[in-house]
């Protein structure tokens, strides 16, 4: 056996003492990120963050659970989006019939998500305050312009999706705050979006993920929204790519270069699951196919 | 109805196994990936591999043990058997939970929906087709067709 596979870490047990919380109210979980804040995680599916123990990547002394919580599990309509609570499962905003009808790409990258005994545990909101450089949800959320509100004793702010990952596993959040809810504003009429991502079995993180959001006006681009993961340190928009294609019209021509830019953009790794060069082909490929895919959606409506 | 007391880190996965000696519950990946551990809650079938044991106080669990009434198979370990859905039988009973989840939702699912459902059960046997097939063979008993 070569030496750096003798090491004790295994999945069989977790192998962290912690202080368990299972606040009923959510004011009591904020108390309690303020009195332990570097020192405590928040729980919500739990499907990352016990992985994460058992390979003792993460060793919290204290999880503040967000399971007794009441009135954090929602989807609701409301000024001009969708709210979705904390503790929304996965599975509920794929089977959501707003979700499904009007935010296709986030209905599509949900459903890509591990499976569904996982998605009935995850949540929306785990997935991105987990912050995986490729969680699945991350570009649909950015090409919407989602905005993530969180809390902490002091009161509630508001964080622009685009500002929300700071890198591998890392958010903007301050120790004592708790995201609350996500909030999606609609895509503006007549457009549509498509998620994709290149992995090898369903149950596999993403080789390279993408979100795109387009807006026709007979052949011409007028709004133009794309989005790539595990591209990058964190999931990213292509601003370059959305000027370069809008108030032009979609022929091979200007598909070319915006691939181009694509690929010219992102700054993807070598790791376990692909290389650079690979991610950097395929995003071309994302792009083109991504881009017919919601062409074909424009089409049918 | 039991009481268990335990450590915030074990698993709901250990308590059913080692607390209980229900051993039908499968340790697999153990992170979430295989499938074997699956129990259902609510009847929802997820990973107990990933469920640390406090969040589950007061809930109700379901392990193929379950499945049965009075020593009488459920229709869906009966069409197991018939159809050879299994070779050595370690995924079978996360199998038959993932799938008896999916019959109570939709009493008549489409191959495609089995799939959908069952992408978070491997079966290193590869007794897949047969799966399926047990499976659709069942909602057609359970809705009074025969064969």
């Amino acid at each position: 056996m070569r030496a750096d596979y003798v090491n004790l870490v295994n999945t069989h047990t977790v192998p962290v003492r912690f202080m368990y919380h299972s606040p009923e109210t959510l004011e009591e979980a904020l108390r309690l990120m303020r009195e332990y804040g570097g020192e405590a995680r928040v729980m919500a599916g739990g499907t990352d963050l016990i992985v994460d123990m058992k390979l003792r990547r993460k060793e919290p002394k204290h999880i503040v659970s967000l399971n007794k919580i009441r009135g954090i599990e929602y989807i609701v309509e409301e000024d001009g989006g969708v709210r979705i609570g904390a503790n929304t499962k996965l599975r509920s905003i794929e089977k959501n019939s707003i979700v499904r009808e009007r935010f296709e790409a986030l209905y599509e990258a949900v459903r890509s998500i591990a499976s569904v005994q996982v998605r009935n545990m995850g949540t929306l909101v785990g997935n991105i305050c987990n912050a995986s450089p490729a969680a699945d949800s991350a570009p649909p959320l950015l090409v919407y312009d989602a905005v993530v509100k969180a809390r902490s004793i002091d009161g509630e702010r508001k964080i622009k999706i685009r500002d929300f990952f700071k890198g591998p596993g890392k958010t903007c959040l301050k120790d004592d705050e708790i995201v609350t809810e996500v909030f999606i504003p609609y895509p503006p009429g007549d457009s549509a979006s498509t998620f994709f991502k290149i992995s090898r079995v369903s149950m596999d993180l993403a080789k390279v993920n993408i979100a795109i959001l387009v807006k026709l006006s007979s052949n011409v681009v007028e709004d133009f929204r794309i989005a790539l993961g595990a591209v990058a340190p964190t999931p990213l928009r292509i601003p370059k790519a959305e000027e370069y294609l809008r108030h032009k019209p979609l022929n091979e021509e200007n598909l070319n270069i915006v691939e181009k830019i694509v690929s010219e953009e992102i700054k993807p790794i070598t790791d376990v699951r692909s290389t650079e060069w690979y991610r950097r082909e395929v995003s071309k490929i994302l792009v083109r196919d991504a881009l017919n895919s919601t062409i074909k959606k424009l089409v049918r409506t | 109805m039991v009481k268990v007391q335990t450590e915030p880190n074990a698993t709901l996965l250990d308590v059913l196994r080692e607390e209980l000696r229900i051993s039908s519950v499968k340790r697999g990946c153990e992170v979430g990936e295989c499938g074997a551990c699956t129990v259902l809650i609510d009847g929802k079938p997820v990973n107990s591999c990933l469920i640390l044991a406090p969040k589950v106080e007061g809930r109700s669990i379901l392990t193929v043990e379950g499945l049965t009434r009075n020593d009488e198979l459920h229709p869906l370990q009966e069409s197991f058997i018939e159809e050879f859905a299994l070779q050595c039988g370690y995924c079978t009973p996360g199998v038959l939970l993932t799938a008896k989840a999916l019959l109570d939702l939709k009493p008549s699912p489409t191959i495609e929906e089995i799939k959908e459902a069952l992408s978070g059960n491997i079966c290193r046997c590869g007794a897949y087709q047969e799966i399926i097939n047990a499976i659709l063979k069942t909602s057609r008993k359970l809705q009074g067709k025969s064969d």
